[in-house]
C-alpha cells in the first residue's frame, strides 16, 4: 500500500518533543503528530471525537494521548477512544525516513464521533 | 582390475578475501560438507590467524588473552590444506580474468571468490579526527593502542554510547583510566534499549566511576600532533589522552565497488549469497541483503551456512534475513535486547520491574506473538523469548506469566503466601529497615499485633518504601490465620501501580528517588511511562521533595501548566495577569486594554478572584500577549496552576469605615510570599478587614479575618462543588505571625495532601486536630515548615511568562511544525 501513497516531509523527529506533539496545518484541518517515549511517531486529526478538543495538547503516555478537555484517552495508532468511550479521531499515515517525518496526507481518514465528523 | 587410473579431476579454486568471522565460518561449514571440492586460498589484511572479534572487549578488560580468543590457529589451516596469506590485503579483483591481486603483488586465480571484508569503523569527520591518540575499536591493533595508552593512565574519552563504545569505556576504566562517554542521544544504546533500561545502565556505569554525557555533540578533537582534548558543540572541553571513536560501522565495500559489483550500503547479494557476478559470493558485515546490513555475528553465521551449501553444490540453500538479538559484554552488567521493542500499533507492553534486584524486563507482544524484548539485570530468559520471537510462537496460553520467564510455574512462585511461608526466619523482608521474617512473626505473636499499621509501628517493617507490604500482610495472615481480617485497601494511585499516593511519597523520601523513571523502576510500575494520572502526581511529589534540585518534567503536566494559560472549550486560551492583592492601576488597565485591541481578544471578564481574564487568545499569540503584559510590569497570575492562584481582599482600614486592619496590604504581602508555589491542587487565599467578611475569607483554602485584637486564621474552606466553610485554626496578634502560619500551613498541605486533593478534603481526612497539633501546638515544627516553604519558594518565584515570551523556553509549544496543502 505504501507505493500508492505520496509522502510529504513535514519536519524531523527531533522537532517533536518526546512524549509530546506538534501540529501540522493542512487542507484537511490540523493534524497532530505525536512522538512516544519509545520514539514512535503517529498522526491524528487534532480533534477529540468527544467534543473536538485539541488532542495535540494532551498528555502522551505509552501509545496513547489523554485529551486536555475531558480526559478521554485516545489510542494513537487507531485514533479510537479507549474503553468505555466510543469514537475515533481521524488518522493519517505517517512514517519516519532517516529522521524525517513524512505524512501520507492523501490517505487521510477523518474521524467519527460527537463533534460532527459523522 | 583396471590398468590405469583416471587423473584426479582438477579441484576448483576458491579464494576467500577476509580472514574474519564470516569468511572462516563459511570455510568450516564448507569443509564439513565437501572437504575435497576446492583448493582454498585465504587472504587476510590483519597479521593474525582467525580470531573471535567479539572477544576483543574481554581482552581489553584483561579478562582474556589474545591466545584464548584465537578460533583457528595456523595448524588448522595447514591441516585442511588451506593456503593462508596474512598481512596481505587484496587490492584488485580482475573479474574478466578471474584473479585477485594483493598488495604484496601476489596474483591468485579463482573459479569461485568469496568476499568477507567485514566493515570499517565510522570516523566522524570533525577537525582533529586524524590526530595520534584517536582510535576506532575494531581489531587487535586498536586494542593494543588502547592498552598502551591505559598503561600510561590519564584520561580517555569514548565517543559513542552504543555497544562497542560502552565495552571500550568499561575496559579502559578497568585498566585504570579516567573515562568519559559522550553520547549524542539521550539514552545509551538507544537502538537496543528502551529508556528505562538505558537509565539503569547509565546508573550502573556511573556507579563504576564512568562519566556519561548524553546529548553531547562533538565539535572538534583538540591537539597539535597528539590529542589533548575533545570540544563539544556547546563549548565544553574535556581533556583527553586517548579518544576512542565508536559511533558506528560501515560495510567495507571498497574492493567490491572497485570490481564493479552492485553495491548499495553493502555489497548486494541475493538469497544464495551471490553478488551481481555469479562467480562471486559474499558474506558478513560487508553485504547488503534485501536492503539490510548486519553488525552482529549470528546473522553472519546464518549467511555462512547458506554460502557454504551453495559452494558445496546445493541449489536450494537460501538466506532469508535474520532477526537479531544483542547482549552487552560488560562483566556484571546483564543487558539483553531483541527484535522491535518500540511498540506501536496494536502492541501490548508487558513490563516487569523488580527494584530490589535491579531487574527490568519488557516484552512487546502483538497479536499474541512476541515482537521484541528488553531485559536488564536478569537476562537468563533472553534466549527463551528470542526463540519464541523467531519462531513466531503463539504466547496466548502463557500470556499471564510470560514476563516471569521460563522457569516460572512452581508452587512457590505461583502462590506468594506459600513462598513467604517457605522462607527461613532469618530471611530479610523489609530491605529499607533490615527487618527479617522472624522478628515480624515474633512481634505479631508476642505483642498481639493484628494490622499492618501495628506491625509498622512496632517493627518498622514496610514503614519506608512499602515494597514489602504484600509480604508483611502475608505474614500477618499466616500467623493469625482467620484472625487476620486483611487491610481496608487504600486505593492505588492509578492502574500503573498498586501503590497508594502515600506509599509513593514515602518511598520517594526513603529511597532518595529523584526522577520519574527512577520512581517507576524502584516501585515497579507496570507501564513504560505511566499515564495521565500518575505522571503529573509524580512530577509534583518530586518537585515538592527536592526543591531546587528536581528538574520539572513539562511532559508530565497538564496543558494549562505546560503553556501557562487556561485552555478553553474551543481550544483557545485565557490569560490572567497577576494583580497583587487585587490592586491594579491605570497603567496596567491601559496595557490590558491595548493587548485586547492588538490581539483582537473577544472577551474580557473579571474573575471570581478579583482578577481580569482575557478570553479567546490563540495559542500562537500567547508569547506576544505575555511579552506586552510583561512590558507593563505584569506577571502571570497562575490562574491555571495547581498552585497559589489569588489572594482576595476587601478594602479594609484604609478606606472602609468598619475596617480594623489593613486587609489589602496584608493580602499583597501574602500574595508576594506565596505566588509561584506548586501545590497538590489550586489554592486560594483571602483577607477580610472585619467580621463582615466582604472577601468571603471563610470559604477559602486559608482565610484571614481581621479583628480589633488581631487576626483569625481559618482553614480548609472550599467554594467549589462541595461548599465547605472553614474551620477556625487559631487567632494571632501580628502580621508576622499570619505570614508564618500561612507558610507553614501551605507547606504542611504540600507535604501531606495527595495530588489533586484540595485543602478541604485533606483537612477532613487528617482531622483538624492533626493540623492544630502540627501548626499551633508545635511552634518549632511550625517554624521548620515555614522555613521549608520559604526555601522552596526561593526556587519557584520566576515568572513563567517571561521566559516563554522571550523564546528561551518551550518555543516548540507555540508554533505549528509545518503548513502543507
Ligand atoms: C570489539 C567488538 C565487539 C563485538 N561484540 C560483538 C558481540 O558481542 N556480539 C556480536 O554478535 N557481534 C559483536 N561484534 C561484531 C562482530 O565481531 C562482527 O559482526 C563480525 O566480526 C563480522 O564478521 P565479518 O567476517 O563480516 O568481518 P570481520 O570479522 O571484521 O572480518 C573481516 C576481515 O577482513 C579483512 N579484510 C578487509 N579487507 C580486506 C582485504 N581487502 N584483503 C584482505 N583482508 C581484508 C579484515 O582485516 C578482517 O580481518 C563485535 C565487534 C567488535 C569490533
Ligand atoms: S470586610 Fe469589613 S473591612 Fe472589609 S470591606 Fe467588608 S466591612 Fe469593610
Ligand atoms: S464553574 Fe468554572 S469550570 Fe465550571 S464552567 Fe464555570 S468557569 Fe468553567
Ligand atoms: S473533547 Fe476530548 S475529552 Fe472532551
Amino acid at each position: 500500500m505504501d507505493q500508492s501513497i505520496s509522502w510529504i516531509t513535514v519536519g524531523s523527529v527531533e522537532d517533536i518533543p518526546r512524549q509530546g506533539s506538534r501540529v501540522v496545518r493542512t487542507g484537511f484541518g490540523d493534524i497532530a503528530l505525536f512522538r512516544t517515549v519509545a520514539d514512535e511517531v503517529y498522526a491524528l486529526e487534532d480533534r477529540c471525537p468527544h467534543a473536538g478538543g485539541p488532542l495535540s495538547q494532551g498528555i502522551v503516555h505509552g501509545a496513547r494521548v489523554t485529551c486536555p478537555l475531558h480526559s478521554w484517552v485516545i489510542d494513537l495508532a487507531s485514533g479510537e477512544a479507549v474503553g468505555p468511550d466510543e469514537g475515533c479521531a481521524g488518522h493519517c499515515p505517517v512514517r519516519v525516513v532517516d529522521g524525517a517525518v513524512q505524512l501520507g496526507l492523501a490517505a487521510f481518514r477523518p474521524g467519527r464521533g460527537g463533534c460532527g465528523h459523522g | 582390475m583396471s590398468t590405469h587410473t583416471n587423473p584426479p579431476t582438477p579441484r576448483e579454486r576458491l579464494v576467500v578475501v577476509g580472514n574474519g568471522m564470516a569468511g572462516i565460518r563459511t570455510l568450516e561449514e564448507l569443509l564439513a560438507k565437501a572437504p575435497d571440492r576446492y583448493d582454498i586460498t585465504v587472504f587476510g589484511a590483519e597479521p593474525h590467524p582467525n580470531y573471535n572479534r567479539i572477544m576483543l572487549s574481554p581482552v581489553l578488560a584483561g579478562e582474556k588473552t589474545f591466545e584464548q580468543i584465537v578460533l583457528n590457529g595456523r595448524d588448522w589451516y595447514e591441516a585442511n590444506g588451506i593456503r593462508l596469506l596474512t598481512g596481505d590485503r587484496v587490492e584488485v579483483i580482475d573479474r574478466a580474468n578471474c584473479t585477485v591481486t594483493a598488495i604484496s603483488g601476489l596474483t591468485v586465480p579463482y573459479d569461485k571468490l568469496l568476499i568477507a571484508t567485514g566493515s570499517t569503523p565510522v570516523i566522524i569527520p570533525v577537525p582533529g579526527s586524524t590526530l595520534t591518540g584517536v582510535v576506532g575499536f575494531r581489531d587487535l591493533a586498536d586494542v593494543d593502542t588502547m592498552l598502551e595508552a591505559a598503561a600510561r593512565g590519564g584520561r580517555a574519552v569514548v565517543i559513542g554510547g552504543g555497544l562497542l563504545g560502552l565495552e571500550a569505556a568499561n575496559g579502559l576504566k578497568v585498566k585504570g583510566m579516567d573515562v568519559t562517554v559522550l553520547h549524542l542521544m539521550d539514552t545509551l544504546m538507544e537502538r537496543q534499549l528502551d529508556r528505562s533500561a538505558g537509565a539503569l545502565l547509565r546508573h550502573e556505569l556511573e556507579r563504576r566511576g564512568i562519566t556519561v554525557l548524553t546529548g553531547a555533540d562533538t565539535a572538534e578533537i583538540v591537539g597539535s600532533e597528539k590529542v589533548s582534548a575533545v570540544r563539544l558543540k556547546n563549548g565544553q572541553e574535556l581533556p583527553a589522552d586517548l579518544v576512542v571513536m565508536a559511533v558506528g560501522i560501515r560495510p567495507n565495500t571498497t574492493l567490491g565497488k572497485a570490481a564493479g559489483l552492485a553495491c548499495g550500503r553493502g555489497i548486494q547479494v541475493d538469497d544464495a549469497m551471490t553478488t551481481s557476478d555469479p562467480a562471486i559470493l559474499s558474506v558478513g558485515e560487508c553485504v547488503e541483503h534485501r536492503g539490510q546490513t548486519y553488525g552482529l555475528v549470528a546473522p553472519l553465521f546464518e549467511m555462512a551456512k547458506v554460502a557454504a551449501a551453495r559452494l558445496a553444490g546445493s541449489a536450494e540453500a537460501a538466506y532469508t534475513g535474520s532477526v537479531t538479538s544483542t547482549k552487552l559484554k560488560v562483566t556484571g552488567v546483564d543487558v539483553f535486547s531483541a527484535g522491535d521493542f518500540t511498540g506501536g500499533k496494536d502492541c501490548e507492553d508487558i513490563v516487569f520491574r523488580d527494584a530490589a534486584r535491579g531487574v527490568y524486563k519488557r516484552v512487546v507482544v502483538k497479536e499474541n506473538r512476541i515482537l521484541g524484548a528488553v531485559l536488564y539485570g536478569d537476562t537468563k530468559d533472553g534466549g527463551w523469548y528470542f526463540q519464541m520471537l523467531k519462531d513466531g510462537t503463539e504466547v496466548a496460553p502463557v500470556r499471564d506469566t510470560l514476563i516471569f520467564g521460563q522457569s516460572f510455574g512452581g508452587e512457590g512462585a505461583a502462590n506468594p503466601k506459600a513462598a513467604v511461608a517457605a522462607l527461613p526466619d532469618s530471611a530479610e523482608i523489609c530491605g529499607c529497615n533490615g527487618v527479617c521474617k522472624g522478628t515480624i512473626v515474633t512481634a505479631i505473636t508476642e505483642k498481639g499485633l493484628s494490622s499492618l499499621d501495628e506491625v509498622r509501628a512496632h517493627t518498622k517493617a514496610s514503614a519506608s518504601c512499602g515494597s514489602c507490604t504484600g509480604q508483611v500482610e502475608q505474614l500477618l495472615a499466616l500467623t493469625l490465620g482467620d484472625g487476620y481480617a486483611g487491610e481496608a485497601k487504600a486505593k492505588p494511585m492509578c492502574k500503573c501501580t498498586d501503590r497508594t499516593h502515600d506509599e509513593v511519597r514515602r518511598a520517594i523520601t526513603a529511597l532518595d528517588l529523584k526522577t520519574i523513571p527512577d520512581v517507576m523502576q524502584r516501585l515497579e510500575w507496570r507501564t513504560p511511562d505511566g499515564c495521565h494520572h500518575c505522571r503529573p502526581a509524580l512530577n509534583y511529589y518530586l518537585l515538592c521533595e527536592w526543591p531546587g534540585e528536581y528538574k520539572d518534567d513539562s511532559r508530565s503536566r497538564y496543558i494549562n501548566e505546560r503553556v501557562h494559560a487556561n485552555i478553553q472549550k474551543d481550544g483557545t486560551y485565557s490569560v490572567v495577569p497577576r494583580m497583587w492583592g487585587g490592586l491594579t492601576s491605570a497603567k496596567e488597565l491601559r496595557a490590558i486594554a491595548d493587548v485586547v485591541d492588538k490581539f483582537a481578544i473577544p472577551t474580557v471578564k473579571v474573575t471570581g478572584g478579583q482578577r481580569i481574564d482575557l478570553f479567546g487568545v490563540k495559542k500562537e499569540d500567547l508569547p506576544a500577549v505575555w511579552a506586552d503584559l510583561n512590558a507593563a510590569g505584569m506577571v502571570s497570575g497562575h490562574a491555571y496552576a495547581k498552585g497559589l492562584r489569588t489572594v482576595k481582599t476587601c478594602v479594609g482600614s484604609e478606606w472602609c469605615r468598619f475596617g480594623t486592619q489593613d486587609s489589602t496590604g496584608l493580602g499583597v504581602k501574602l500574595e508576594r510570599m506565596t505566588w509561584g508555589t506548586w501545590t497538590p491542587h489550586k489554592v486560594k487565599l483571602a483577607v477580610s478587614g472585619c467580621p463582615r467578611n466582604c472577601a468571603e475569607a471563610t470559604i477559602k483554602d486559608l482565610g484571614v479575618v481581621c479583628v480589633d485584637s488581631g487576626y483569625e486564621l481559618h482553614v480548609g474552606g472550599n467554594g467549589g462543588m462541595h461548599v465547605r466553610a472553614c474551620d477556625l485554626l487559631v487567632k494571632v496578634e501580628t502580621e508576622a505571625e499570619v505570614l508564618e502560619y500561612t507558610g507553614a500551613y501551605m507547606q504542611l498541605y504540600r507535604e501531606e495532601a495527595r495530588y489533586l486533593e484540595r485543602t478541604a478534603p485533606w483537612v477532613e481526612r487528617v482531622g483538624l486536630d492533626h493540623i492544630r497539633r502540627r501548626l499551633v501546638d508545635d511552634a518549632e515544627g511550625r517554624a521548620a515548615l515555614n522555613a521549608r516553604f520559604l526555601f522552596s519558594q526561593s526556587f519557584s518565584q520566576d515568572d513563567p511568562w517571561a521566559e516563554r515570551a522571550n523564546g528561551s523556553v518551550d518555543r516548540h509549544e507555540f508554533a505549528p511544525l509545518a503548513q502543507v496543502g
